[in-house]
């Protein structure tokens, strides 16, 4: 089961929908590990969509064929990278040739979900042609309030930050600009004292 | 009246003092007995003879120990300060608005001199005098909004309006209460408000926001916001906490009076001209306990509010923990008399 349904949360916090079918000559899918599972339901809804549509795939490492069966479907164009952070420029220039109309569909992690989606309204797409669907990893993109650095896959509150190693527990206060959460100190008032890491939503 | 500038600390040592003028003026923002979410709005046209609500941008004897301050935060910090790109054309009418009321209100401290473009702005506490052409960036050694705001207490958002919406595009913020320009940069009033609790459902965000679109050129308005910080340190913020937070575990029934602050925000709202954006100073003034309890009417009311604020604000506003010892001090000022409405002294 790749979908999750999300508990009520704050107003900063990115709620996802269902990829939907749009009418448009051009239709760009940016979708990582099971987010694919979501374009296979797209088409299925609107089967024209393909022959206009470019993807750009990014597999899980314990990928069990979904890049396979993306270019089985057929898309104009099918790019599968190694991870998101590598396809940027790519991405970049993708967006930079859009033409006006570009129908935009982001599905999987909301860490890809979020990147992308900030790579695309920079390039002046606007919000209404970008679509989004959460699907398999509930893990965050994790901003550390205090060193900056962002710390990918994150799946257990609290959990240490890859950059400067505080200890962080995991806000809900998400950031559009950055395509992250908020990691803030968890033991501040008390160090050393690290509640037991648990892991998301469990 | 000429101000006598305080030489003090809002961090290590903690030299900071009130004056007994600086708490007789000082904001006490509870004009009954309990606190509850209000958009607690009003025009900002003045107040009272020596209230800190009689000038547009109150000077007070801090200031040139918070600009101060806020020079240290920068140099360690720069992303304190930060505008988006679309952002400097209001940066300037702030600039504008601040030199031209600061020379009006206090033209002891304060002098603008204007020959069409060409400006000169004298600073007399803070030792300042600059030549430079309205509107060309490279006559100033900052951005109009950094320039300006180095020279100015509280902090500053300045809000862009497009959609229906205010988004938090440019900002100075180095005495905040636990919250982050760096993070909520780009974001429009409801998401920068997200964490607050209850007054989402209470529809308070809604109706702040409405009110605050419809702010006219000359017409500010003004409310109260309010915390409890432990020392009088100006710079709480997400980004030191893991620094500072440890101060919070310090208090003690001997030392609570002396280190356990009252924190209130003068928040005001501003149209600006050219842009038509809106800047929101957020300006911070420190009470101790000790302090506040001279004035009798406050301690009694402090007490009853402090004991009272619902466990989810509390938490919010970070002093749960130490309620407690706060609630068992002010006690001891709380004879149980009635008080008067409203926030002045009887």
């Amino acid at each position: 089961m790749s979908t999750f349904k999300f508990p009520p949360s704050i107003t900063s916090r990115p709620v996802y929908g269902t990829l939907e079918p749009r009418s448009g000559k051009h239709h760009l899918m940016i979708a990582d590990a099971e987010g694919a599972e979501a374009l296979f339901d797209l088409v299925e809804k609107d089967p024209d969509l393909i022959a206009h549509a470019q993807i750009m795939y990014f597999p899980a490492a314990d990928d069990t064929g979904y890049a396979e069966k993306l270019k089985a479907i057929s898309p104009s164009k099918l790019y599968v990278g190694p991870s998101y952070s590598a396809a940027v420029p790519r991405l970049r220039r993708i967006l930079q040739d859009a033409h006006m109309g570009l129908q935009v569909y982001l599905a999987g992690t909301e860490g890809l979900i979020g990147q992308a989606m900030s790579e695309a309204t920079n390039a002046g797409i606007p919000h209404t042609a970008i679509q989004t669907e959460h699907r398999g990893s509930v893990a965050r993109r994790m901003q550390c309030v205090h060193c900056k650095g962002i710390t990918e896959n994150v799946v257990t509150d609290p959990f240490t930050c890859s950059h400067c190693g505080l200890n962080l527990f995991v806000r809900d206060h998400y950031s559009r600009r950055i395509a992250a959460f908020q990691g803030v100190c968890v033991d501040a008032e008390d160090p050393g004292n690290v509640p037991p890491k648990r892991e998301l939503y469990s | 009246m000429t101000i006598q500038f305080n030489d003090e600390t809002f961090r290590d040592d903690y030299t900071f003092t009130n004056s007994e003028r600086a708490i007789k003026r000082f904001p006490f923002p509870f004009h009954e007995d309990s606190y509850m979410y209000s958009v607690n709005m009003e025009q900002h046209q003045g107040g009272p003879e020596g209230s800190i609500y009689e000038k547009r941008f109150d000077v007070d004897e801090h200031y040139i120990s918070e600009m101060k301050d806020r020079a240290l935060v920068l140099d360690e910090d720069p992303l304190r300060c930060q505008s988006l790109p679309h952002m400097t054309l209001a940066g300037w009418d702030l600039l504008e608005l601040i030199m031209v009321s600061k020379s009006e209100d206090y033209p002891d401290l304060f002098e603008l001199h204007r020959d069409g473009n060409n400006w000169h702005w004298i600073n007399k506490p803070l030792g300042i005098e600059q030549k430079f052409v309205f509107m060309d960036e490279s006559t100033l050694p900052y951005g109009p909004m950094e320039y300006i705001t180095r020279q100015t207490q509280g902090d500053f958002a300045l809000l862009d309006q497009r959609d229906e919406n205010l988004w938090m595009d440019a900002g100075m913020v180095t005495t905040q209460a636990d919250w982050s320009l760096d993070f909520d940069i780009g974001m429009n009033f409801f998401e920068w408000h997200a964490p607050v609790p209850k007054a989402h459902e209470m529809g308070i965000f809604k109706r702040a926001l409405k009110f605050l679109l419809n702010i006219q050129q000359g017409m500010p308005a003004r409310r109260l916001n309010w915390t409890m910080t432990v020392n009088p340190l100006l710079d709480t913020s997400p980004e030191n906490y893991h620094k500072w937070g440890a101060q919070k575990t310090t208090l003690t029934p001997e030392n609570v009076g002396q280190k356990q602050y009252l924190r209130v925000e003068l928040q005001t709202f501003f149209r600006l001209p050219r842009s038509n954006g809106m800047v929101f100073p957020i300006r911070c003034y420190l009470i101790s306990l000790e302090d506040l309890v001279t004035i009798p009417k406050w301690g009694r009311r402090l007490h009853r509010v402090i004991r009272d604020v619902p466990e989810e604000l509390a938490t919010y506003k970070g002093f749960i923990d130490n309620r407690p010892l706060i609630v068992d001090y002010l006690s001891k000022f709380d004879d149980g008399a009635p008080t008067s409405d409203g926030v002045w002294p009887d």
